[in-house]
Formats: C-alpha cells, sequence, structure tokens
C-alpha cells in the first residue's frame, strides 16, 4: 500500500471539501432562489463536468495554469512555482471538477424549503445571514451531507483530471487513484489490489452512511 | 386611521386603497383570486409591488422613496400553512422571532406568550407533533411574540376542523381584547368576517369595494358586486319616481314600495336593489291585508328548507315570475305561520331595509 498516495488523496479531498462546501452554499442557495433568465446557462456550466470526458476537462485546466495564462502567472508570481503538477494545482482543479457534485445536492436541498418558511424568518425580524444560519442550513443540512459526502469520495477516485494537471509526482500530485494505475501498470498487483479495495471499502461507506442519514432526517422531515 | 394603503400592481392585478383603523380587527373578504394575500403580503414587504404608499401612522413602510424590509415593519404574520419551522421546539420557534431580545429575556417571553396562546406545556414538541389547532396557536404566539402593532392573518384558520375553529375564534377576540394591536384578517368565510371583524373590506379583482364598519357593510352592501360577495341573494330591479309631496316609491313589477329612508340625492329612474334574508318579514295571516303593514307584497311560497334552527324560504312575490325573493326564519316562525310550499303569505319589506346599489364601475 502506498500511504504517502493515501494520505496526499485524503489531504487533497479534505481540503477540496473545505473550499468547496462554502462556495457550494452560496452558489446553490444563489440557484435555488433566482429568478434570473441566465439561470440554465449557469447551471449548464456548473454541470460541465458532469459530461466532458475528463481529459477535455484537464486539458484546458491545464491551457488556464499554465505560464501562458494570466491565472498560471499570478499565481507564479505569488506563490514562486507554477500552479500546474502542483498540489495546488490539484486542489483548484479537484474543486472546479466537483462542483456539479457539491452544488446540485446543495441547490436541491435549498429549493425544497417551502418559501412560505423564508418569510417566516423575514417576519420573525431575521437577517439575511440569521435565516440562511438558523433557520435555512439546519433544514438543508441532508442535502449538504450529501454534497461533502459525494465531494469526497469523488476526490478520492477522480482519475483522468488529476493526471492531466497534476502528472504523477509522488507526495505531491500522485493521488490513490493514480497510484493504483502506476502499481497495475507495473504489475504490483498486490499493492494496487489493497488501494482498490481500501477505495472501495471507504466510498461504499461513505455513501452507505450518508444515504442512511439522508433517507432518516427525510422521513422525520416528511413526518413533520 | 392606522395603516393606511395605496397599492398598485400588475401581476397579481391591485388597485387598491384603504384605511385600516388602529387597534380593531380589520377583515379582508373577497373570493380566491381576489388579491387579498397580495395586499397582505405587500404590507408585510414581502411582495414588492409596482406602485405602493404604506404608512402606519406617521411611519413610512412604503413610498416616498422609503422601502422597509419586512424584518424592520412591527408586524406580526400568520400563514395558511403557519410556516412553523419544522426543526425547531415550538418554544424554539417562538424564540425565533426574539432574537433581539437577551437570551435569558427571550425565553421568559415565549414561555409567556404560549401560555397566552393556550398551548404552554407544549414547548418542547416539534411541530409534527402538534395538532392543526395547537400548530396555529404556536404560530400565533410566534406572531404576537415581538408585540407587532399590525397583526397579519392570512386565513389563519382555513386547516383546521369547524369545532377547533369555533374555539379559536373565540382566543382570537380574547386575545385581541388584551393586545389591542391593529389586526388584518385575510379570509374568504363570510361567517368568519362577521364573527371576528370590527372593520370589513371587501375586495374584488385586487380593488377595494366597499369598506366600513362590519355590521354597516354586512348589512349595507353598496354595489351588486359587494352583495354577491356578502351572499345576498335578493337583488333586484326596479323604477324608482318622485310622486306628490315629494314621496318616493320604488316600482318593482306590481308592488309599489315607499322608500321614505332613501337617500333623497338618488336620482329617479332604474335603480338595483336588495333586501337580506334576513330583514324580509313574515306578516301575520289574519293581518288585514295592506292595513298598517309596511310594503306589504303578496307572495306564494315555492320552497322551505330547513337548516337546523333556520329555515330558507323562496317565495315568488305576485305579478314577479323571474324574481324569487329569500327568507331566512327561525323555525318556529315557519311553524306557527304554517308555512309551507304553495301557501300564499304576506310579506313586508321595511323602507329601511331597502338598500339601493349602484352600478359596479362606480366606487
Amino acid at each position: 500500500m502506498d500511504a504517502t498516495a493515501i494520505a496526499l488523496s485524503a489531504r487533497l479531498a479534505g481540503v477540496t471539501l473545505l473550499v468547496l462546501l462554502p462556495l457550494a452554499v452560496l452558489l446553490g442557495r444563489w440557484l435555488a432562489v433566482t429568478r434570473t433568465r441566465f439561470k440554465p446557462w449557469i447551471e449548464g456550466l456548473l454541470a460541465l463536468p458532469l459530461v466532458l470526458p475528463p481529459t477535455v476537462v484537464g486539458y484546458y485546466l491545464l491551457v488556464a495554469m499554465g505560464n501562458q495564462s494570466a491565472l498560471g502567472r499570478l499565481f507564479e508570481a505569488l506563490v514562486g512555482h507554477a500552479l500546474a503538477f502542483s498540489f495546488g494545482g490539484l486542489v483548484f482543479a479537484s474543486v472546479l471538477v466537483n462542483i456539479p457534485f457539491a452544488v446540485q445536492p446543495v441547490q436541491r436541498a435549498f429549493e425544497s424549503i417551502a418559501p412560505d418558511l423564508r418569510e417566516a424568518a423575514q417576519c420573525c425580524g431575521l437577517t439575511r445571514w440569521q435565516a440562511l444560519w438558523r433557520i435555512e442550513l439546519p433544514l438543508a443540512w441532508p442535502g449538504l451531507l450529501s454534497a461533502a459526502v459525494l465531494t469526497f469520495a469523488h476526490t478520492l477516485g477522480e482519475f483522468g483530471v488529476v493526471l492531466m494537471v497534476g502528472g504523477n509526482i509522488p507526495g505531491e500530485t500522485q493521488t490513490v487513484a493514480i497510484s493504483i494505475y502506476d502499481r497495475t501498470q507495473s504489475f504490483d498487483h498486490a499493492s494496487a489490489g489493497a488501494m482498490a479495495a481500501l477505495l472501495l471499502v471507504i466510498s461504499l461507506v461513505t455513501m452507505a452512511v450518508s444515504y442512511g442519514l439522508v433517507e432518516r432526517l427525510m422521513r422525520r422531515r416528511r413526518s413533520a | 386611521m392606522s395603516l393606511s394603503l395605496d397599492l398598485r400592481h400588475d401581476g397579481p392585478p391591485l388597485d387598491f386603497r384603504a384605511d385600516l383603523p388602529r387597534g380593531r380587527i380589520t377583515a379582508l373578504l373577497g373570493p380566491s383570486g381576489s388579491g387579498k394575500t397580495s395586499i397582505l403580503r405587500a404590507i408585510a414587504g414581502l411582495l414588492p409591488v409596482r406602485e405602493a404608499r404604506i404608512t402606519l401612522e406617521s411611519e413610512h413602510w412604503d413610498g416616498a422613496g422609503v422601502r422597509l424590509p419586512t424584518r424592520a415593519r412591527s408586524i406580526g404574520l400568520v400563514s395558511q400553512h403557519y410556516a412553523l419551522f419544522p426543526h425547531l421546539s415550538a418554544l424554539g420557534n417562538v424564540e425565533m422571532s426574539l432574537t433581539h431580545l437577551p437570551a435569558a429575556e427571550r425565553r421568559a417571553r415565549a414561555l409567556e406568550v404560549l401560555a397566552l396562546a393556550h398551548v404552554g406545556g407544549l414547548e418542547h414538541r416539534r411541530p409534527h407533533e402538534l395538532s392543526g389547532g395547537q400548530k396555529q396557536r404556536v404560530a400565533l404566539a410566534r406572531a404576537i411574540a415581538r408585540a407587532p402593532r399590525v397583526l397579519l392573518l392570512d386565513e389563519p384558520f382555513s386547516a383546521v376542523d369547524r369545532s377547533t375553529r369555533k374555539r379559536l375564534y373565540l382566543e382570537l377576540r380574547r386575545l385581541h381584547e388584551q393586545l389591542r394591536n391593529t389586526v388584518l384578517l385575510v379570509t374568504h368565510d363570510l361567517d368568519e368576517a362577521a364573527q371576528l371583524a370590527d372593520h370589513l373590506c371587501l375586495v374584488r379583482h385586487g380593488r377595494l369595494l366597499q369598506a366600513g364598519p362590519a355590521a354597516d357593510v354586512l348589512n349595507r352592501p353598496r354595489s351588486v358586486s359587494a352583495a354577491r360577495l356578502l351572499d345576498i341573494p335578493n337583488v333586484f330591479e326596479g323604477r324608482l319616481t318622485r310622486e306628490a309631496g315629494d314621496e318616493r316609491l320604488l316600482h318593482w313589477g306590481p308592488h309599489r314600495l315607499r322608500v321614505a329612508a332613501l337617500d333623497p340625492a338618488l336620482p329617479d329612474g332604474l335603480l338595483r336593489w336588495a333586501v337580506l334574508p334576513s330583514n324580509v318579514l313574515l306578516a301575520h295571516a289574519d293581518r288585514a291585508w295592506n292595513s298598517d303593514l309596511e310594503n306589504a307584497v303578496h307572495a306564494r311560497v315555492l320552497e322551505v328548507v330547513e337548516l337546523g334552527g333556520e329555515a330558507v324560504v323562496r317565495v315568488q312575490p305576485a305579478g314577479l315570475a323571474d324574481a324569487p325573493l329569500q327568507l331566512r326564519l327561525p323555525t318556529r316562525a315557519i311553524r306557527r305561520h304554517a308555512v309551507s310550499r304553495d301557501a300564499d303569505v304576506t310579506l313586508c319589506l321595511r323602507s329601511a331595509d331597502i338598500v339601493p346599489l349602484c352600478d359596479d364601475a362606480a366606487p
């Protein structure tokens, strides 16, 4: 087993989650209530990582992070090294690729809150932030949980985009999925098998636990 | 006057001006889709209206470049389905409207209003553990917790059974006696409005049809639409004339009704008029025809339907085949006068009970 790769994947998944979840809450909440006519385009754009091949997403990200682009140059000027083929680049790519996995469940959760509850919160004298914090987030948390689990599990297993923008640098960008690929290529089936099984178990357990929690919560909500 | 409204909007259409008296229960009565709830939502600041002027005494809520957000308006709202926060207990729901108070005061005040709304002891129950009536009381407690100057009730009794509703009417009246705040009750239920409201606004297509003290509006509709809204079946057409000695007569088929109580400014000619079923009197059969009876009308009974202690009697006035008249009488009066189908009866239409109706286009 490649402990370094497993640790790196866990770190990548954790950081992605930390960055993405607050973003998903704001974006999902906004999409749930907005009446802008551009909504289908915005939703379509955010869902692109679901339908595009990881190589296509990876290619564009690589171009965006390269030193030909403003983003790449800015990052290099600030941090001192290139964004591509670094852990930072991996986080950046991972956040973008996971947007639909995080935003969609959050958006659906906010959409399922009855509008009269939002209005009741206003009539209670709550500010927007108070209403979000005290009313909407507690009601939307099954969606947030789903978003977190999906993002975490998906980041652990992400392969294509990570390979495109991160390459395969042990300790820096070699995630567990890439390490499995690497070990398989070098006929180290024992190590590849162990890591694949670990990934399988982690994914299964997190998904099952989250589905169970959400189901229990929704049942309670329905009986309310 | 306390709460003054001038609202104009396109979707839903609103062209509504009214003043709601301070410290009274005003019912906004109208059919479904008449814009009642939109008016209430505009007052709460939940519906942005194209042109709005809302003032509570000298305080501008809307208009003149001001638009106070909902949380800054001194309102409490009970919506049709109560909108209780499902993740919070009854106590938590009420405390949510008291976030401006320190935590200790918040708890004490929440318990106080829950007791006031007769749901003391249920403070730890979640909404799904409460009955319809209890939910309504918790919602009311939450709405009054901040001691709002205006309490908005959006068909708050529509989701509870009849017996609970009667009890809640009583409790609301009692609570209002204590709080004395301005209450706006949106309802399409005429009985509810009649039982609860001091002041009545009739609304149709987003416009005010008539407003005034509830007893006045209920007994004296001003237009055909208002009469329909008040479920008054006896709306007729007659011809008004001025006789010698300035006496005014309303010609209704072969009948000539004396209408001394009518506004002298009403012009002669075609007049629509109404009479409430409860104001049509039945004369004793042995009374001399047309002696001292005011506006006696001979009629034949078409139908008698008993509803509880009351009977609805449909009669056909002599010479008026197309103008059936409805009366509401206590059942004992039916027995006493031996009123039955095809019986001939004598009715009395008192001048003071003949209500002239203007055309709908006029205000």
